[in-house]
């Protein structure tokens, strides 16, 4: 049976009818349009799909839509403040952070999430953090090479 | 997301600074925008009112005669649109790219467990899921063939019974010099059996697509592939449809790397929207059956015996290649032809004999992937070279320079090689940098239980399509009715960058900056026909075809302005950005009022180019020449890997890892390095972690909590050095980058473990378990290998 929920998707509730059993990456995709969420394996093992919830990295398709129910969501399509980049796209533009894109938007949300915990990290935190995000383009060393470029552009504030 | 119109794509950063494009610099990638945002849409993010979801019912058996199906429980669930068979396809329900063998819905029998039996059509997922489980196959199991060397043998299992030629797909036979003979005259001769696995794209966006027929009879197809060209001539042949009919609309791609060369999802697609009523149509594979029914690389099975005169000069090779290329030819004929190209890798070897077959099996089909072919011979001749140099006492570094290729020199099937060749300069390069020089320091400070070592490997690939196939691109430019520049890309850009080049190589001969370029993806109905994204062609044959028609359109720009300013030519006017400038006077006119004496068929410059193929006849026969042999134009590389094993556990750790490679100039140092960084991790991937089990046909790996593929923590510290050589025929002396990083990291990793070890392992990927138990049955004992 089909539920109405509200979702705070990047600062805008939308009331949605979903059923109990849909995870959050199909509702943000199929129900919100939110595209820029992608969907890699749909298992929890590739962070394509990784979403902040209340400012914390999750993997939108392990988690039910339900259970998002009164957190704060923030999606790649939320990311930037009006028509500027957040520095973390910024630094990934620049640098070179990405090939196909389609693991991107997974990627610079987890470091967003990374640079928020930790505002200074070392090469190899990062790369630790980041092991949840599969890439298979670009060998990852440019993806490292923006998130640390990004903390030095946000003066390691959060 | 309703709009399904498909846009031309701008490309301006507003907080970049603002410059003329040009050749040579990291401009930043001009998609990268869009990805960072989330904005950019990819085939998988289609979706639309009133959409139907398309779903396909596999074998899940390796082999069995289909007797029947019985969907009538499957109809009966609510949501269901229809269920589709090979009986409501009107046209041959035949696909491949050189031979046509693989069933769109299969009508006679099962031959690999990813075969395609029936297609539901539902309002939506939950619907979908549900019919698919209903559906219900009548199958008469038969005995399967699972290995290349057995389904040769006499007896085995046909896996095509009007196959001439049994399981063989294609046999391969290239003898140069006195060929075998040449043994006899060898002071040493190694020798050694390989084998090499399957490997999985894994790329992220899993095959997608969207399509739609309108009420004109034309189908739509949005899909995430590398040949939208070939497509739309296999999707109508196959479904009995005029070509001029389909239109193919390829987005970028969220990886590709060979996977999508060739139909995935859209014959599949089309057929779902022949009978949607006139509703889009989506499908998405979901991961296991991506990796279900997707190519492989060919699993490989190579016999090699190497001999060299006592100085260490190479005098023999005997090869012997068992691809296994699953049930379908895909491409797998014409990778074996690149595999018996590139047997004896960039050397000169003046007597060899080389034999291959590529064969039908019921296991995952074999087809293109990033090296394609050259990746697994690679693997082999370049760890029997070590060997050979640990026979002759010979340093690693000179016995590959003693007997490297220079231009002039002929390769080991006899093609005398044309092109700029930096082989040399790759393996100079490589023993001045310290990872070689300092590498007995290093592996001296290896801790408690470790062991270090260093190895390394040269690589060459072919680019381009050989010498039958025409390998060519059409480039069309316009000057748009607002003053802008249009550029139609015919090659698809899965990740690698080339539509960026491809920008920047017009903008940097109309002088323009990013914000004044648009592009427009590959689309059958507006760009032009290209080839596909592939066989590391892209940027070379297209960029070529480019620089015709934006020079043509350049001097055609100049000279309208020098005729508005009464100037003496088009010597006198220059383009900057936005505008054409007078030089002598400093008058400057906007290119969106210059456009206004245009008419519409002057705003548009196309061109035309064909790649050169060798001019060599070496004597093999048609079949093999029309597969591909010989090439033209090679790339080049030598890398060097820093491993670390652990003696308890027998894992292996690259700690570094460097690449030398010569591809050319270098036209954007960003994309090129991306693009060496990735076909290296992907072959560290299928060097240590990336083993596809496969148990009688049935893939028992089928997510990446199971196939490993490199993580950001795996991924050692890279050093990328690009040695320039300008090639002559290349669009500012480039030739391609695309593969050629993926085909040393196996054997220099291999060869790095023989020197920590002293014992080699001969079957990749070299996991714990194989390095161990190698390690274990030979006594921990240093050994000659």
């Amino acid at each position: 049976m089909k539920q109405a929920i509200a979702l705070t998707v990047n600062g805008d509730v939308y009331e949605v009818l979903i059923s109990p059993n849909q995870t959050l990456l199909e509702v943000l995709r199929d129900k919100l349009g939110l595209t820029g969420t992608k969907k890699g394996c749909d298992l929890g093992a590739c962070g394509a799909c990784s979403v902040l919830l209340d400012g914390e990295a999750y993997l939108s398709c392990l988690m039910l839509a339900v259970d998002a129910v009164g957190k704060e969501i923030v999606t790649i399509e939320g990311l930037s403040e009006g028509g500027d980049l957040h520095p973390i796209q910024k630094s990934f533009v620049e640098l070179g952070g990405l090939q196909c894109g389609f693991c991107t938007p997974g990627i610079v949300m987890t470091a967003k999430a990374i640079l928020d915990e930790e505002p200074q990290p070392t090469e190899e935190s990062v790369k630790k953090k980041m092991a949840g995000n599969l890439c298979r383009c670009t060998g990852y060393k440019k993806v490292i090479e923006s998130v640390m470029s990004a903390s030095g552009r946000m003066g390691g504030k959060q | 997301m309703n709009d399904q119109n498909f846009d031309n794509k701008n490309t301006s950063f507003s907080y970049l600074e603002s410059r003329p494009l040009h050749i040579g610099a990291s401009v930043p990638r001009l998609d990268a925008y869009e990805k960072v945002t989330g904005k950019e849409k990819y085939a998988a993010d289609y979706y639309g009112e009133n959409l139907v979801w398309a779903g396909v019912k596999r074998a899940g058996v390796p082999h069995a005669v289909l007797r029947g199906i019985d969907f009538s429980s499957a109809v009966k669930v609510p949501g269901i649109v229809r269920v589709l068979t090979h009986e409501d396809i009107t046209g041959s329900n035949r696909q491949g790219v050189i031979r046509k063998d693989q069933p769109v819905l299969v009508n006679d029998k099962a031959r690999h467990c990813g075969d395609a039996i029936a297609l539901v059509l539902a309002d939506n997922k939950e619907s979908l899921k549900e019919a698919l489980d209903l559906i219900v196959c009548d199958f008469e199991p038969l005995p399967g063939v699972f290995d290349s060397e057995q389904g040769l043998r006499n007896g085995a299992a046909l896996v095509h019974e009007d196959n001439a030629d049994g399981n063989r797909l294609l046999k391969g036979e290239i003898k140069t010099g006195s060929g075998s003979d040449a043994y006899k005259e060898c002071d040493v001769i190694v020798e050694a059996c390989f084998q090499t696995q399957s490997q999985e794209h894994a790329y992220l966006e899993t095959e997608a697509g969207w399509a739609r027929l309108l009420a004109n009879g034309k189908l739509e197809i949005v899909c995430s592939t590398q040949t939208p060209f070939r497509d739309r001539m296999e999707v109508a042949e196959a479904l009995g449809l005029d070509p001029t009919l389909v239109r193919i609309i390829a987005p970028y791609p969220g990886g590709a790397f060979g996977g999508k060369d060739g139909v995935t999802v859209q014959t599949l697609l089309g057929l779902a929207a022949l009978h949607s009523g006139g509703r889009p149509v989506k499908m998405w594979w979901n991961r296991e059956e991506s990796f279900v029914s997707g190519t492989k690389r060919h699993a490989a099975l190579m016999y090699y015996q190497l001999g060299a005169k006592a100085d260490g000069t190479l005098h023999f090779l005997d090869v012997r290649l068992y691809f296994d290329t699953g049930p379908y030819d895909h491409l797998g004929g014409v990778v074996l032809t690149l595999a018996l190209e590139h047997a004896g890798g960039p050397y000169r070897i003046p007597n060899a004999q080389l034999t291959g077959w590529a064969v039908y099996t019921n296991n995952p089909i074999g087809g293109a992937f990033r090296g394609f072919g050259v990746t697994q011979v690679t693997a082999a001749v370049e760890q029997v070279m070590d060997m050979l140099a640990q026979k002759l006492g010979m340093d690693p570094v000179k016995l590959r320079l003693k007997n490297a290729t220079k231009r002039g020199d002929r390769s080991c099937v006899g093609k005398t090689m044309v092109c700029s060749n930096g082989l040399v300069e790759c393996l100079e390069t490589l023993s001045k940098h310290d990872l070689w020089k300092q590498a007995d320091d290093w592996k001296s400070s290896a801790g408690p239980f470790k062991r270090r070592g260093v190895g390394i490997a040269a690589a060459m690939q072919g680019s381009g399509y050989g010498p039958v196939v025409p390998d060519y691109a059409n480039a069309k430019v316009e000057l748009t009715s607002d003053g802008k520049i249009r550029v139609y890309c015919g090659v698809v850009d899965m990740g690698q960058g080339n539509a960026s080049t491809n920008l920047q190589i017009a903008g940097s001969i109309l002088g323009q900056e990013s914000g004044q370029m648009e592009l427009v993806l590959p689309d059958t109905d507006r760009t032009l026909p290209s080839g596909s994204a592939s066989a590391s062609r892209c940027t070379y044959t297209f960029g070529n075809a480019l620089i015709g028609a934006a020079e043509t359109l350049k001097q055609r720009i100049l000279q309208r302005a020098a005729d508005l300013f009464m100037a003496s030519g088009p010597h006198e006017m220059a383009l900057i950005p936005g505008s054409v400038r007078h030089l002598p006077t400093g008058r400057e006119v906007p290119l969106f009022r210059l456009v206004k004496f245009f008419q519409d068929s002057e705003r548009i410059a196309v061109h035309h180019f064909r790649a050169p193929v060798a001019a060599d006849n070496i004597g093999v026969s048609p079949e093999i020449k029309l597969h591909g042999l010989p090439h033209t134009l090679f790339s080049f590389g030598a890398c060097l890997a820093a491993v670390e094993v652990d003696e308890l556990t027998g894992a292996a750790e690259v700690k570094r890892f460097l690449a030398v490679s010569d591809c050319g100039k270098v036209l954007n140092p960003q994309i090129y390095q991306q693009q060496i960084h990735g076909g290296i991790a992907q072959g560290l991937g299928y060097a240590l972690s990336e083993k596809l089990e496969v148990e009688k046909g049935r893939i028992l790996t089928t997510g990446f909590s199971t196939y490993i593929i490199p993580t950001a923590s795996d991924v050692p510290e890279i050093d990328s050095i690009a040695v320039e050589i300008y090639e002559p025929t290349g669009p500012f002396g480039l030739k391609g980058v695309g593969e050629i990083a993926t085909n040393g990291p196996l054997p220099a990793v291999a060869n790095a473990v023989a020197d920590a070890l002293g014992i080699r392992v001969f079957e990749s990927p070299l996991t714990a378990e194989r390095i161990l138990e190698a390690f274990a049955s030979n006594g921990r004992q240093e050994s000659s290998i």
